[in-house]
């Protein structure tokens, strides 16, 4: 008895230490953003700064135009957020209840897709968007994430669920294939719908590869492509860079602790893709 | 099953359908035809300065040393990174599965919440915390005893301390999922094991590990084919450096086509690792198979 809460206590240290390897850079981030300029080049390092201030905030704003990068950040996740749930939400439908021709097939394909690397795409993409004029606008970072196999796939297996008889009998009593969806199918998928929003919303928010291709102008950079460009100039402004991380990871941080129960949810259904 | 109900069903898919089509099926085979051609500046400038080259940037990438240099350094990430993370992801959910605390749930959230974080931001941090005078890192090193490491300045260093990251990051992903996993074994196989004098690791190993098989597969393929795409991690951290130390399969496509516009050369690139990705899939899945995981 005495050796297994011996082990007891073990497990706990070693998860207690774990969970700090997890928490530590990002707690670092946030004491390290309220230091005054300089104080964190120094050794040892500072855990907590000496006389907390916004100095590096205040120096952010004023210098970096920040503003308008997370307000960029800010458009493009919440349209593309719009987009994935308007073109996967009714997919994702259409693949799990309606009856077309070459469906099944047409899925199957979707899904051996999902072994192409994205990036496979962005050369002649890029050049695609250049002829139709969409580079360097929002439109272009949301051309390859407004629709994606894995949101239609999230949604399909959601729908599956729903039972024939009730789009059946909405039917019968005259209901149009428009409203149906909107008045039945809307309300039952809402939970996966909110998950589906939610990894579109992260997954724009912290892109980085294609937003730094397709947005050519400083002025349209999202918070990603704005912070490696600063983390370049500001190398030895450590208050400042972790002042911009601050406000680029927490916006998702929170929004992700609001809505855990339906990113796990989503995380375990989808990994099938991941 | 009628035309109209047929209709109805295009109707809903149809949207999706053409965004994929247009924004990546027609991409997909864009990019062969590209990497088939000498597109570059000019072409760039004016179409008609293409020429159809055949398979010649391909031989040409295999001439290409810092190509070569790429696919090693993509290696090294994916052949040390993916069964460290895995392991790590592995012992985490062992942890929170077994733990007689009500506190699981915290530990959930803190163990998962770098990979939600935005990898661009995440890297600046770790930047500093390998900083070599003023990092974290050294400053517990020094506490031990251990001479200061010049972590992202040394080709020796860049991508161990490139891989601390990528673990640091990404283990909490494959840990629910390895948990979820962990849940479904029933406990009487562990107690029949315990039964017939299993110690831990016995039970470890003849119960937890086959069970987990297909899930481990999955993940580690899952995992591998993420890593594979290395790309943003050495763009803010080293920018490939030093001595080319971190470039990536990613970093040399992104340098060659965006930075220098040889579209033809860099698809081929990107082909090569789509190659290297499928190819190394396939092994896994046969390694899996004839092991009885899958």
């Amino acid at each position: 008895m005495r050796a297994r809460s011996g082990g007891r206590i073990f497990r706990f240290a070693v998860m207690l230490l774990l969970a700090a390897f997890a928490v530590f850079p990002l707690l670092w981030m946030l004491s390290v953003s309220f230091m005054d300029p300089g104080e964190a080049s120094r050794f040892p390092p500072p855990l907590l700064p000496e006389a907390p201030g916004l100095s590096a905030y205040r120096a952010l704003f004023e210098t970096t135009g920040i503003a308008s990068y997370f307000l960029n950040s800010l458009i493009v996740a919440t349209l593309g957020t719009f987009l994935s749930l308007g073109f996967n939400g009714a997919a994702g439908y259409a693949f799990a209840k309606l009856r077309f021709k070459g469906r099944d097939r047409i899925f199957q394909l979707l899904l051996a897709a999902l072994v192409i690397p994205a990036q496979v795409t962005m050369l002649p993409l890029f050049l695609m968007l250049k002829e139709l004029g969409l580079i360097n606008s929002f439109a272009g970072v949301l051309v390859p994430v407004a629709t994606s196999v894995f949101g239609i796939f999230l949604v399909r297996q959601y729908a599956l669920s729903i039972p024939d008889e009730l789009l059946e009998a909405a039917r019968v009593d005259g209901a149009g294939e428009g409203r149906i969806f909107l008045q039945i199918v809307v309300p039952v998928l809402t939970p996966i719908l909110i998950t589906l929003a939610l990894f579109t919303f992260l997954a724009v928010w912290n892109d980085f590869m294609w937003p730094l291709i397709v947005l050519t102008d400083q002025e349209n950079y999202t918070l990603p492509v704005a912070l490696a460009a600063l983390s370049r100039e500001h190398v030895q402004d450590n208050e400042l860079m972790m002042a911009g991380s601050v406000l680029t990871v927490l916006p998702v941080l929170f929004l992700f602790l609001a809505l855990q129960r339906y990113y796990l949810q989503g995380l375990l259904a989808g990994s099938v893709k991941g | 099953m009628t035309v109209r109900r047929s209709l109805v069903g295009w109707i809903f898919a149809g949207p999706a359908l053409i965004m994929l089509g247009l924004f990546f099926f027609v991409p997909v085979l864009l990019a062969f035809a590209l990497s088939l051609t000498n597109f570059d500046l000019y072409s760039l400038a004016d179409y008609g300065n293409t020429e159809f080259v055949g398979f010649a940037n391909y031989a040409e990438l295999l001439r290409t040393p810092l190509f070569w240099k790429a696919l090693g350094n993509t290696f090294y990430f994916v052949v040390v990174g993916v069964p460290l993370s895995i392991a790590v992801s592995l012992g985490a959910a062992l942890l929170l599965n077994g733990a007689a605390t009500r506190l699981v749930g915290l530990f959930r959230t803190a163990l998962f919440a770098p990979v939600v974080t935005t990898l661009v931001a995440v890297a600046v941090i770790w930047r500093y915390l390998l900083h070599t005078r003023y990092g974290f890192i050294n400053y517990v090193l020094d506490a031990v005893g251990v001479a200061p490491v010049d972590w992202l300045g040394d080709p020796h260093w860049s991508m161990p301390a490139i891989i601390l990251f990528a673990v640091w990051k990404n283990f909490g992903y494959n840990m629910v999922i390895l948990l979820a996993g962990l849940q479904t074994i029933p406990s009487d196989l562990y107690e029949a094991a315990r039964i017939d004098g299993a110690n831990s690791w016995q039970r470890f190993r003849h119960v937890t590990v086959p069970a987990l098989g297909p899930m481990l597969l999955l993940v580690s393929i899952l995992t591998m084919a993420g890593y594979f795409q290395l790309f943003a991690e050495p763009y803010v951290m080293t920018q490939g450096g030093p001595v080319e130390s971190t470039v990536s399969v990613l970093y040399f496509m992104y340098d060659q086509g965006f930075k220098w516009w040889n579209l033809g050369f860099a698809s081929a690139v990107a082909f090569a690792l789509f190659l290297v990705m499928v190819l190394f899939t396939t092994l896994q899945y046969r390694f899996a198979r004839a092991r009885g995981m899958d």
